[in-house]
Order: C-alpha cells, then sequence, then structure tokens
C-alpha cells in the first residue's frame, strides 16, 4: 500500500507492566537521530519499525510503504520489511564468513532493485581485505563496519542504526562517523539513528527526535534541540 | 575373522545397523521436539517434556514392555503402521531398532534442546531483519549453531542404542540374527558353558566401538567449534 507522506513516521502505543511506550512524530531528513536517555524507548521504537516488536495500537509507514497499521489489521512481518538494521554489538553470524555475512541479505532481496552494488559499499567502508576472515578475528571497529555493509546490501528501504558507537573507543568512533556521514550524503538510503550521545547528535543528525520516559519531549534541528 | 563365530559377528552387524537406523529416524522427530520445547510455548508443554524424557527414568524392562503392547502385531500403532507402511517391529530387527531409538531419544533431545537454548535469539533477529523468513533462519542460523549439541546428542544417542538391553529384550526378544545385538549376545554367552571368552571379546568390541564414537564426536565438534568460534 502506497501513499504519499512523509520518510517516515511512527505512531505508536505501547504498555508493559512498568512501562509505557507513547510516540508520535515524522521525519524527512536523511538521518533522524532519536536521542535520550538509557532506557528512554529509543531502542523500542527501532523494534517497532523493524517489526520485532508489534505495537498495542498504531501505524508505522517507512517511505510510503505502510508496515504496521493496527486498526487496518496491518503487520508486515520484519522479513518483508526491507528495514536495514544494525545492532549495537553488530550481531554478525559467527558460523559465516564476512564475505557470505554482507551477502546473507542481497540474496533474500535479489528479485528487488540492488540499489547499491556489493563494489561500492565494500569500498566506502573499506572492508575488502577482510572478506575471507570470520567474525571472531575481526576487531570492534571491523564488525561494525561489515555489519554496515550487510544491512546496506539487503536494500533497505531504510537503516535503523541502534547506538552503533556505543561499544568503540575513541579512534573507531570517529573513522565509523565519517563513514556514517558518507552513507548518509552519497547513498540515498534515511537512517534513524539511535543514540544518547550529544557529540555524535551534533555532527550526524539533520533532525532530532528527543525521547524521554517513552514519550516524544521535542522534535527539530540539534541545535533547536540540544540548544546551542 | 578375529576368532569371532558367527552368531558375535551377525550380532556387531546387527547392532550397528539397529544404532544407525534408530538414532537416525530418531534424529529429526528430536530435532522437532527440542525445538519445541526450547522456543515455544504451548499448553501441556511440562507434559509433553515429561513423557519424552520417561525412557529415561523408567526401568526400560517397563518401556520394553509398553513398546510390546502398543507396537506389537496387535498393538494400536503397530497394526497401523503394518497397515500403512508394511513394516512389522515385533520379533524383528525393525523393533530392535525402534527400542533403541526410543531409549536413546531422551538423551539426544536434551544435548539439542539445550544447544538450542543456548543460541543468542538476536542473532535469528538480524537474519529476519535481512529478510530471512523463519524457516530460512533456521535453516542457515540457528541448526548451524546449534550443529555440535546435535552431534553430541546423536552420538550419545547411538551409544546408548548400542548399550541398550532391557526394552530390546523385552519387546523382540534375543534371536540370533535378528534381534540379538551385542548386548544381548553378550548374556546369551555368559549363559552357556564355555561362552565366556566369547562374552568377553564381545565386550571388548562394545569398548571400542563406543570409543571410536566419542573420539569422533570429539573431533567433529573441534572442527565445527573452530569453524564457529564463539565471540570474545
Amino acid at each position: 500500500m502506497k501513499e504519499k507522506q512523509s520518510l517516515l513516521s511512527v505512531r505508536a502505543l505501547q504498555r508493559r507492566p512498568d512501562f509505557t511506550l507513547d510516540v508520535d512524530f515524522e521525519s524527512n531528513s536523511a538521518l533522524t537521530a532519536l536521542f535520550g536517555p538509557s532506557g528512554s524507548g529509543k531502542t523500542s521504537i527501532l523494534n517497532l519499525i523493524a517489526g520485532v516488536q508489534r505495537p498495542a495500537r498504531g501505524r508505522i509507514v517507512v517511505a510510503g510503504n505502510v508496515l504496521t497499521d493496527t486498526e487496518a489489521g496491518i503487520f508486515i512481518p520484519m522479513h518483508r520489511r526491507r528495514v536495514g538494521v544494525v545492532f549495537q554489538d553488530a550481531q554478525l553470524f559467527p558460523h559465516l564468513t564476512v564475505q557470505q555475512n554482507i551477502k546473507f541479505g542481497q540474496w533474500f532481496t535479489r528479485t528487488h532493485d540492488q540499489g547499491l552494488p556489493l563494489e561500492v559499499i565494500v569500498e566506502v567502508l573499506g572492508i575488502g581485505s577482510l572478506m575471507k576472515r570470520r567474525p571472531a578475528t575481526l576487531s570492534g571497529g571491523e564488525r561494525h563496519r561489515v555489519a554496515l555493509a550487510r544491512a546496506l546490501l539487503s536494500s533497505p528501504r531504510i537503516l535503523l542504526m541502534d547506538e552503533p558507537l556505543a561499544a568503540l573507543d575513541d579512534a573507531r568512533r570517529s573513522e565509523i562517523m565519517s563513514l556514517i556521514e558518507r552513507i548518509r550524503d552519497e547513498l540515498a538510503v534515511p537512517i534513524v539513528y539511535v543514540t544518547h550521545n550529544v557529540e555524535e547528535v551534533r555532527r550526524l543528525a539533520l533532525r532530532v527526535v528527543r525521547i524521554n520516559a517513552g514519550r516524544v519531549v521535542s522534535t527539530g534541528t540539534a541545535a533547536e534541540v540540544l540548544g546551542s | 575373522m578375529f576368532g569371532f563365530s558367527p552368531d558375535a559377528w551377525m550380532a556387531i552387524e546387527l547392532s550397528l545397523r539397529v544404532a544407525t537406523v534408530g538414532t537416525l529416524v530418531g534424529l529429526p522427530v528430536a530435532l522437532l521436539a527440542a525445538y519445541a520445547l526450547a522456543r515455544w510455548r504451548f499448553p501441556g508443554k511440562i507434559i509433553l517434556d515429561g513423557f519424552l524424557h520417561l525412557p529415561l527414568v523408567l526401568p526400560p524392562v517397563v518401556t520394553g514392555y509398553f513398546l510390546l503392547l502398543a507396537f506389537g502385531k496387535q498393538g494400536v500403532l503397530g497394526k497401523g503402521i503394518y497397515d500403512l507402511f508394511g513394516i512389522t517391529f515385533s520379533f524383528r530387527w525393525t523393533g530392535a531398532a525402534l527400542a533403541c531409538g526410543v531409549m536413546g531419544f531422551p538423551l539426544m533431545l536434551r544435548a539439542i534442546r539445550l544447544s538450542f537454548e543456548a543460541i543468542d535469539r538476536r542473532l535469528e533477529t538480524a537474519a529476519g531483519t535481512l529478510g530471512a523468513n523463519p524457516y530460512w533462519t533456521f535453516l542457515l542460523v540457528t541448526l548451524p549453531l546449534a550443529l555440535p549439541g546435535v552431534l553430541v546428542g546423536a552420538i550419545l544417542c547411538f551409544a546408548k542404542a548400542l548399550g541398550e538391553f532391557g526394552a530390546t529384550i523385552t519387546f523382540v526378544s534375543n534371536i540370533p540374527g535378528e534381534t540379538q545385538t551385542i548386548p544381548s549376545a553378550i548374556y546369551t554367552f555368559t549363559q552357556v558353558p564355555g561362552g565366556e571368552s566369547e562374552a568377553l571379546r564381545l565386550s571388548c568390541v562394545s569398548i571400542v566401538i563406543a570409543m571410536v564414537a566419542l573420539i569422533l564426536s570429539e573431533v567433529l565438534n573441534r572442527r565445527i567449534q573452530r569453524r564457529i568460534a564463539v565471540f570474545e
């Protein structure tokens, strides 16, 4: 079901015994940051967009595709959403080589247009020399680059990143941040980026959705939301 | 050869066949049951879990007797399977394979279930977000990661099946060449005058087969582990 509206539109209500998530926001930016403290519900929002979780009530639309609409009884299963997720701890398949890992999603989406050729992604992320290796032999930064490549190669409509820099040291953070900037500016895949780090928001985000205790507190540019 | 009597050779060949068939036929069932117990919630799960583990705790003779009631010529299941597939169990080697498979099943189930439970579910979620439906996720992620446990389970089941005595002899008796496995043959040799040396030789064969199976599983397991090499 296609419709003309914003790149990303999320309206969701989810109740758990100790926590209620009730959010409503839209974004048209190449990189939207979900910014807020730990436990504020940022990762839950990613899970709702990816289809890992189902909201009690809500409607989620990505690039005109209705992925979830509880009133209309729509819930597209996660393997048909074409939502690329970069997990906080990479979640590479330990039994596959780097090459097999990054081609995993490509194979399942082979009937769709392959927007981004393998060579370009491998070149941008600088992982050409790692292809034959197994995830256990990679450094933290290398793992994140491979995870990024894997998500990008599944020809996603949107890329979800869950604190991708949290586990890295400063040198690696800066390296991956440059790569995320390149993906944002060159590869034309909108990104939703979860973080609690002010520096990352200032550097990467074109639009910020500030979350606290399961609610949207404010939205705007980094300067508007964070103050200057 | 090696001074074994024809009966002893038949027992060795039969034991290997019975244990292999019992394990291989039980394996898909064990995979399904282990996956259900590890992942699904359904009413009566505790009862199913207990039922599947019964052969581990019941006296083998009791299991054999129930197999006789259920899978004998007049048994409900035995009659049905004969009508459908033309397979009979009573006093046949197929019955011995069934008894050995049933007795080894809980060990296999347990090992496979534990390995399913040890898998990081987030890897399955990752596969899902990359476009793999649940079946592909199972085949490409869950099963390969559980492979060491599956292998250990199969070897345990095989070893248990080789040594099974009580249920087999109760269900399908002790017929040389048809249902006389190594343990039954050893038992028979110890009951006749002058059979001790044959019993001892067969016992040594049991030890060798068991050791080979264990070493094989260890070697395979290491090779798989090296390939999978878990994250630090």
